[in-house]
């Protein structure tokens, strides 16, 4: 059922894939990256139940998160040009 | 008794895949960002919830068969769709929202219609 199972989330992934490498815009691309990150994140604890070692769910754990941040942070560079730092220089400046 | 518990998890599995795959293949043909996170947060709330249902099972059929200390798997397996089930929509509320601030004009009939 697991070997089901990660060759049905290793297609999803390749097709993820393809829309990030076709784009056309940036936030195509890094939404195609989360989508690929969550995908990780579940081929990750299939593998571990593969493996019969289901302890791998802890790397799943801190994948979930560390994906959630990067889309966020690199969506805030896009979004901005920056993480934020020169905004705030200019409020300081106008106050 | 584990009959049962065996095909429910395939079940689930299953479902979670179909889902997973149809989503993904909404990414693919969807026409512009915003459509697509439509099929993305798919992917996220009912594939990934259905895998990890089916997972969940497993777990429960190991623990029927005496791996007694496999109910912190269960725990993890909750976390994991606990964290999907914040992280999903802000990360496509961000993306949506940076998509506006980029200048990306929603798909409409009058803009780029019969694709």
């Amino acid at each position: 059922m697991f070997i089901v199972a990660s060759a049905g989330i290793l297609a999803a992934m390749t097709i993820v894939l393809i829309r990030a490498l076709l784009g056309p815009t940036v936030y195509d691309r890094v939404m195609a990256l989360n989508i690929f990150g969550t995908k990780t994140v579940l081929l990750i604890a299939v593998l571990g139940f593969l493996a019969g070692r289901p302890e791998f769910l802890d790397l799943a754990l801190v994948y979930a998160l560390i994906n959630f941040i990067g889309t966020i942070a690199v969506l805030k560079f896009f979004e901005f040009g920056d993480l934020g730092l020169t905004r705030r220089v200019e409020r300081e400046l106008e106050s | 008794m584990t009959v049962a518990l065996e095909a429910l998890s395939w079940i689930a599995v299953v479902t979670g895949l179909f889902f997973m795959l149809v989503g993904t293949i909404g990414i693919l043909r969807m026409p512009d960002i915003y459509t697509r996170l439509h099929a993305a947060g798919m992917t996220d709330t009912m594939g990934a919830g259905f895998l990890l249902l089916g997972m969940s099972v497993q777990t429960v059929i190991g623990m029927m068969q005496g791996e007694t200390s496999w109910w912190t798997v269960l725990v993890r397996l909750v976390l994991i769709y606990a964290f999907l089930l914040f992280t999903s929509p802000i990360a496509g509320h961000a993306v949506a929202r940076a998509g506006l601030a980029g200048g990306i004009e929603p798909w409409s009939n009058e803009r780029g219609g019969t694709e």
